[in-house]
């Protein structure tokens, strides 16, 4: 799994682009996108998801199912 | 487009010329010496109670010297779109509203853009001397934005002063690079200085990768905010205090909010209206909280003001506001239009015209002067409120039905004070008066006793009249604070003489709008 914007409730007000550690969120045709191959849920990195965390409008970011469950490298 | 203020404007039609003016002022000498210095002369007139090192910075400073807003210009780039804390009149789908109030900033710019933004308008606006980074989120929670925008202005325009604005979450951390950067004024929007009082406003904050609710957030932003201002002012920094009254959540609070900041080295406080209008979305606005009336942020600002300097002339102008207060230019410099202009900075010039400028304002404050020295045997306990028609320069220069905004003295036998701006919506649009048009004014103005134009019609004339406010045209293009003056003069001769009688006034409305009239 991974995060996901959904582009219609963002702002693009590009809060959660420099907290994601992975440098996976970028700037796309007038919103935020997460690239899912970069994103690692923050595991390892915080309790929380920071693009969650930082933005302002509720239920922005959210869980992709869609996506294959983030693997740690071994 | 509308036309650069030029220095001829100032000798109207009707108004004495410069040299006229300079002449008397001349004659007339300068005899009040004023125990704390306001009434000292040659001073340039607005110093108040700063100390000189500290107005020599200000003076020239639109937003921080009600007596410069009249003859500078400001400029904000909107670079810095992410906040890290979340504020209940804050809608950031439109704008962050710490800074600027709650419209649409038409567009977010990259640092190179906005250098060349700045370029663009100071050649085009000699008068242009500022530079702040005011949002439309908060400038440190993008700080390599905010400062490589600064990095770049600094070196091709090294004469425009910078100025940021931030809610002071993560300023402790920036402050070393504040200072490096050469940034001479900060303004820090503090609300409270009781947590609990903060779970009212911020609803949370992003800080150490967490994102904190309730009174820990609130306790967390104001240690922040009084920690980072203290650092600041240590450093030598001004600091300016922006608060938003917002009635029966802060509005007492802020007496103490002014002592804390002024203990801690604030050079000016601003306490400016809370707007909520419904249709900006934010939580203040779906809630049904109301702003303070114009009465009630007047008995604020006047109850801190014995603490320290307050700022009455606050425009809380959007994020890409450009030119005069109160007269926003930002459509002229849109980034197609900016990348197409043909850019000459010339330093030169655009000193020599601030010099004249300065030349203007000495004029203006002798020519007060004197007219204050025929007050001097004054002793009535009359105050009275007067609007002022004006599109700059420190005259009484605009037609009644032109007018955007109406400035605001409080005339006494103390003198002539600045005391606010009431904005309004054009009454006369293109040429025709709309019907319902002027009661809005009414409602804006219905606090003062007169409002002085360069020109009016007879219709919004009598509706004045009705509404008990005398207007008046026999000042127009004359200096604002000498005719206030005079005009008080003679309010009380007509007074004396049983011609009018004195009534107190009622309270009046601040408009709910965005400002974006261009
Ligand atoms: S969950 Fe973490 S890693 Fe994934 S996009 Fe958000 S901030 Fe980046
Ligand atoms: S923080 Fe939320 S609203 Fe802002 S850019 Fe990221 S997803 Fe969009
Ligand atoms: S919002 Fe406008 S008036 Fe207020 S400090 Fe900024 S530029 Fe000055």
């Amino acid at each position: 799994m991974a995060y996901k914007i959904v582009a219609s409730q963002c702002t693009a007000c590009s809060a959660c682009e420099p907290e994601c550690p992975n440098v996976a969120i970028y700037e796309k045709g007038g919103t935020f996108v997460i690239n899912p191959k970069k994103c690692t849920e923050c595991l390892g990195h915080f309790d929380i998801p920071q693009c969650v965390a930082v933005c302002p409008v509720d239920n922005t970011c959210v869980i992709d199912n869609s996506v294959p469950r983030y693997q740690a490298p071994a | 487009m509308q036309k650069l203020l030029q220095l001829h404007d100032f000798g109207g039609p009707g108004g004495k010329t410069l040299d006229d003016v300079r002449r008397e002022a001349a004659q007339t000498g300068c005899s009040s010496t004023g125990g704390s210095g306001k009434a000292s002369c040659g001073s340039g007139a607005g110093q108040g109670d700063l100390p000189p090192e500290i107005w020599d910075k200000v003076k020239n400073h639109p937003c921080y010297s009600e007596q410069a807003h009249h003859h500078f210009a400001r400029m904000h780039v909107a670079v810095a779109p992410a906040c890290n804390i979340q504020c209940n009149y804050c809608n950031r789908k439109y704008d962050c509203a710490n800074e600027s109030r709650p419209g649409v900033v038409s567009e977010k710019l990259t640092p190179e853009q906005a250098a060349r933004k700045v370029l663009a308008v100071a050649s085009t606006i000699p008068q242009m001397t500022v530079l702040g980074v005011a949002g439309p989120g908060d400038p440190l929670a993008n700080p390599g934005k905010t400062f490589k925008t600064f990095e770049l202005v600094a070196a091709t325009a090294p004469d425009i002063k910078l100025c940021l604005s931030t809610n002071g979450l993560t300023l402790p951390d920036h402050v070393e690079q504040i200072a490096a950067m050469n940034v001479d004024h900060v303004t820090i929007t503090i609300n409270m200085v009781d947590p609990e009082i903060g779970t009212k406003i911020y609803p949370w904050i992003f800080y150490n990768h967490r994102r904190i609710e309730g009174v820990e957030a609130s306790r967390i932003l104001s240690e922040r905010q009084l920690l980072g201002l203290e650092m600041l002012t240590a450093r030598g920094i001004l600091v300016k205090v922006n608060s938003v009254m917002i009635p029966g959540v802060n509005d007492k609070h802020l007496v103490e909010v002014n002592k804390a900041v002024k203990s801690r080295g604030a050079f000016l406080h601003n306490i400016m209206p809370l707007i909520s209008a419904p249709e900006h979305g934010t939580v203040f606005g779906l809630t049904g909280q109301r702003g303070p009336s114009a009465q009630e942020l007047k008995a604020l600002q006047d109850a801190c003001e014995g603490e320290m300097n307050m700022m009455r002339h606050c425009r809380q102008c959007r994020a890409d506001a450009v030119g005069l207060l109160g007269e926003d230019r930002s459509a002229e410099f849109s980034t197609d239009k900016v990348m197409e202009m043909d850019v000459n900075y010339d330093l030169a010039a655009r000193q020599a015209y601030q010099a004249k400028v300065e030349q203007e304002r000495e004029v203006i404050a002798k020519a007060k002067q004197a007219e204050l020295a025929k007050l001097v045997d004054e002793t009535s306990d009359i105050k009275i409120l007067v609007a002022i028609a004006t599109k700059g320069g420190g005259r009484i220069n605009e037609h009644f039905g032109h007018a955007h905004e109406f400035q605001i003295y409080e005339a006494s036998s103390a003198g002539a004070k600045f005391v606010g701006h009431r904005r309004v919506d054009l009454y006369c649009e293109g040429g025709y008066a709309s019907a319902d048009g002027v009661e809005p004014i009414l409602r804006a103005l219905n606090d003062c006793t007169a409002v002085l134009v360069a020109k009016i019609g007879i219709c919004p004339k009598d509706s004045l009249e009705g509404a008990g406010i005398e207007a008046v045209e026999s000042y127009a293009f004359e200096f604002i604070e000498q005719s206030v003056i005079a005009y008080f003069k003679d309010y009380l001769a007509r007074v004396g003489k049983s011609e009018i009688r004195h009534v107190a006034r009622g309270d009046a409305d601040i408009r709910q709008g965005a400002f974006t009239e261009t």
